[in-house]
């Protein structure tokens, strides 16, 4: 399998003198391409800041960080963004969809401020949706679907476009319980279909879904756990 | 035990045999609470002393055969049981040994056991067996309950999934609470070294 996302030696500081904070003391990650990876860890471990350093969204004090061989300190902000639009997608916890457009519109937007034709960029978005299972709401806004909808139509933003980093912080934290399982499922048969996905939660049962889980403090990896299973003492075929 | 009355319910549909008893519960309930033939038959035959069930004989040729092939049929009375324990809650005034709540109530109060070290290892180790339970529930028969007994079968997953996830925010309860008592100095400091038969490592390390 090869890696998808490399975090090599990565540190990340905030402040400067007395008021210095180390969000991540060299973090080495990887993410490779078929595996859901969780990251789990209290608030302030340094979780979200591994995401978004990872997403391109912020730089890394030191270290390097590289995204399907591209290392993202050597874009510069434009070929940063254009990793964003191409390469990386990115859920949130609040969805962040854009209200004024339709659920199409805001799958389709990626692409189209990739240079792609409106036309050509609609069907790509109307693919992604169908694969997240809510194609028939294609023309609906964000305020008339419900949370879970409305994490779907984000998720397909995530992957449209053949997209193989999907980057999740926390996307199950403002959906009940049934629907949080569903996005899970969803992110999942993404990895499972050759994506690597990063998933941030304080959650052990999301996590859980995940084939590694690697657990923060104070700015270091802890340990990790990935299961060989014990799944044949348990489960009894019928 | 509740094998006792699981085994005394499953027989409320009609008789059956001791092996098919088995393959029963199974089904229910996966390999989780293994059951072995001879389990089946010491408690089919205390059923059997204490009048709630009878058997059919059967109709093999020799002794061993018929031995095989004894049915078992729930009486009246095994009926009024089986119904009683339906309608009476499990008591919860005992609560089940929990070494592991035992082993951190001991282990607070020693001085030279690293507690984080112990927290994080017990995390990961209830981690895995939460992502091996979450990939039984994903694939397989729990994923797609089609029959009653694939769905008790999730449920009976969907339990050991909840039992984990609590042990861990337990775990991670305790970690922010120990962190917090060792920056207002309530936890114990070590006066004398730490004892090497307390450590379960040869680092011999001072956690204050």
């Amino acid at each position: 399998m090869t890696a998808v996302l490399h975090l090599d030696n990565v540190t990340r500081v905030h402040g400067e003198g007395a008021t210095e904070v180390h969000a991540l003391r060299g973090v080495s990650f990887r993410a490779r391409a078929g595996e859901l990876v969780a990251v789990m860890g209290p608030s302030g471990s340094g979780k979200s800041t591994l995401l978004t350093i990872a997403g391109g969204l912020d730089e890394p004090t030191s270290g390097t960080v590289s995204v399907e061989g591209s290392i993202l300190g050597s874009l510069g902000n434009a070929g940063r963004a254009r990793m964003r639009r191409t390469s990386i997608g990115y859920v949130f916890q609040d969805f962040n969809l854009i209200p004024a457009l339709t659920a199409a519109e805001n799958v389709a937007l990626p692409r189209e401020l990739d240079g792609e034709r409106t036309k050509a960029a609609r069907q790509l978005a109307l693919a992604a949706l169908e694969e997240v299972g809510i194609v028939d709401l294609a023309d609906r806004f964000p305020d008339e679907m419900s949370g879970g909808q409305q994490q779907r139509v984000a998720i397909a933003r995530a992957i449209v476009g053949e997209r193989r980093l999907i980057l999740a912080d926390e996307p199950t934290g403002a959906l009940d319980t049934d629907t949080g399982e569903e996005i899970l499922r969803l992110l999942r048969s993404r990895c499972d279909a050759g994506a690597a996905g990063v998933l941030v939660t304080h959650e052990a049962r999301h996590a859980a879904w995940a084939d590694r889980v690697v657990f923060i403090r104070d700015g270091l990896i802890v340990d990790e756990s990935g299961a060989d299973s014990a799944e044949e003492l348990l489960e009894v075929t019928p | 035990m509740s094998i006792r009355q699981a085994l005394l319910a499953l027989l409320e549909p009609g008789p059956m045999y001791g092996y098919q008893l088995r393959a029963e519960f199974e089904q229910r309930t996966g390999a989780t609470w293994p059951l072995n033939v001879g389990q089946v038959y010491t408690t089919l035959s205390r059923l059997e002393r204490d009048g709630l069930v009878e058997h059919v004989a059967g109709s093999g040729d020799d002794d061993a055969d018929r031995a095989a092939q004894v049915m078992y049929r729930i009486t009246p009375s095994g009926r009024g049981e089986v119904s009683a324990w339906f309608t009476t809650p499990v008591p919860r005034t005992q609560p089940p040994r929990d070494e592991l709540a035992i082993k951190l109530a001991i282990a607070v109060t020693l001085p030279g056991v690293d507690i984080a070290a112990l927290i994080q290892q017990q995390r990961t180790a209830t981690m895995t067996a939460l992502q091996d339970y979450t990939r039984l529930k994903r694939s397989g028969r729990a994923s797609r309950p089609d029959r009653p007994e694939d769905l008790a079968w999730s449920l009976v997953l969907d339990s050991l999934v909840f039992d984990a996830e609590a042990e861990i925010r337990w775990l991670d309860h305790c970690e922010s609470r120990l962190r917090r008592a060792a920056v207002e100095g309530q936890l114990h400091t070590p006066a004398r070294p730490p004892r090497a038969d307390l450590n379960t490592t040869d680092e011999e390390e001072v956690h204050s």
